[in-house]
């Protein structure tokens, strides 16, 4: 089988300036850390974040930009997709004061729809959430609806170029398993991109997740990057 | 009443809505207190909407994994021996799907219409609705705990002029002052807190009060 485990400056070279990339984690918790890391280094540029959110100025450990919060803070980023950009000062700051970044706000669970949509081959999403609100007004809602007397909001699907996703176990097949909190988009995000970058907290051997424990396939994944701690 | 004791005060009044195994989420600030003031016999189901159902007591520093355990404000957290782990589309699904008893949430503004702005403010602040717009539309009750005036100005409107985070969507709205229920009629006030006249607490309102026949006290 072919070898999926290349090193995280390979990884970041295989994404150019301008691509539209998905990130998996919530406020940095099942982020893959070392990529974005790599890639705020190289300074890839024009970037289209697909996230949650964009990472906390501050981590829980006093870390200094966590999750995508360096990326952002670079000005390696032109537009925002996310749900909650509270804990990352730059967004607003390059949002509403320079005007530099474009960030499109979208409810949290229409997002987590959005994203699985364009991994399953559907054509959007139906949701009552957002009815009445300037969401209405998004680039991505397509309009209104109404089914069986009831309100909804269409909402695109969302795929990227990339997917850069963490597990806490990763086989070299790239199944993954989740430890703790860290699933939230990570599973999602791993069917809804057309390059799928897995970061392994832990890489392991194929046969050492039991089939029952794999919550993401290896045949999602496109490239394993060792997160060096196995 | 003083300024310290009023976010114990209503969290303590917001308890008394909860029945035992209710499935519960709590929004960020004064609504995280609610839990400590559960009567004897009442134990809920805590979500969090990043990824918990069944969340557990707060961890110890030796327990604490932010790295892989943390709550929607980033905080660490972990699953109760009963609870489990979940990904974003299984939270929302859960969410919008009806399976949350109640939603308990501050606000900026309320209005007797039902509808929340808690959100955005234009021009000053774009933190994001993150999950409260699922929230407000899919939990059973939608209870508003929040100070009944920001810095001596009406929080509870004829009608919202902030961006909605929801429309038609409160149940109940909890504060230092009074218990409201949102009915099809408007704002009825049920229970009121005796250290305020009647008078005072529509003085302290914009929104149209209906003061209940059989109105209450809250203490």
């Amino acid at each position: 089988m072919r070898n999926k485990v290349i090193s995280v400056e390979e990884a970041v070279n295989l994404i150019p300036d301008g691509a539209t990339v998905m990130f998996g984690g919530f406020l940095g918790c099942g982020s893959a850390h070392k990529v974005i890391e790599a890639l705020a280094k190289k300074g890839t540029k024009d970037l289209t974040l697909i996230g949650n959110d964009c990472g906390m100025a501050t981590g829980p450990n006093g870390e200094e930009f966590y999750g995508m919060a360096k990326l952002v803070h670079n000005h390696q980023v032109k537009r925002v997709i996310a749900t909650h950009v509270g804990m990352t000062p730059d967004v607003a700051t390059q949002g509403m004061v320079d005007k530099t970044l474009q960030v499109d706000l979208i409810p949290q669970g229409s997002l987590a729809e959005m994203v699985r949509a364009g991994g399953a081959g559907l054509g959007g999403v139906l949701t009552p959430t957002g009815v009445g609100t300037i969401v209405e007004d998004s680039p991505l809602c397509m309009g209104k609806q109404t089914i069986d007397g009831k309100e909804y909001l269409l909402m695109k699907p969302v795929r990227a170029d990339f997917a850069v996703i963490c597990g806490h176990t990763i086989d070299k097949f790239g199944n993954i398993w989740y430890k703790g909190t860290t699933r939230n988009f990570n599973t999602l995000m791993a069917t809804a991109a057309d390059v799928v970058i897995a970061e392994a907290d832990h890489l392991v051997e194929i046969g050492d997740i039991e089939p029952e424990n794999v919550v993401t396939s290896g045949a999602f994944v496109d490239y394993i990057v060792d997160g060096g701690k196995a | 009443m003083e300024k310290s004791e009023i976010k114990g005060f209503i969290a303590k009044r917001v308890a008394k809505e909860l029945k035992d195994g209710d499935v519960v989420n709590l929004g960020i600030g004064l609504p995280t207190l609610v839990p400590a003031y559960l009567p004897e016999g009442v134990e809920v189901i805590l979500q969090s909407e990043n990824g918990i159902i069944g969340t557990g007591s707060k961890p110890t520093a030796e327990e604490a994994d932010p790295k892989y355990k943390t709550d929607a404000g980033g905080q660490p957290a972990q699953a109760a021996p009963f609870g489990c782990y979940i990904d974003s589309a299984t939270s929302f699904g859960f969410i919008r799907g009806g399976h949350v008893n109640a939603t308990i949430l501050g606000g900026l503004e309320v209005d007797q219409e039902g509808s929340l702005s808690n959100w955005i403010i234009p021009g000053k602040k774009m933190p994001g609705m993150g999950g409260a717009m699922d929230l407000l539309v899919g939990a059973k009750d939608v209870i508003v705990a929040m100070e009944h005036t920001a810095k001596g100005k009406p929080k509870i409107l004829k009608k919202c002029t902030l961006p909605y985070t929801a429309v038609h969507c409160v149940t109940k709205i909890i504060t230092e002052m009074c218990v409201l229920e949102v009915t099809d009629k408007g704002l009825v006030m049920t229970e009121y807190n005796p250290e305020f006249t009647v008078e005072q607490i529509k003085a302290a309102t914009e929104a149209d009060l209906i003061v209940s026949p059989d109105l209450k006290s809250m203490c």
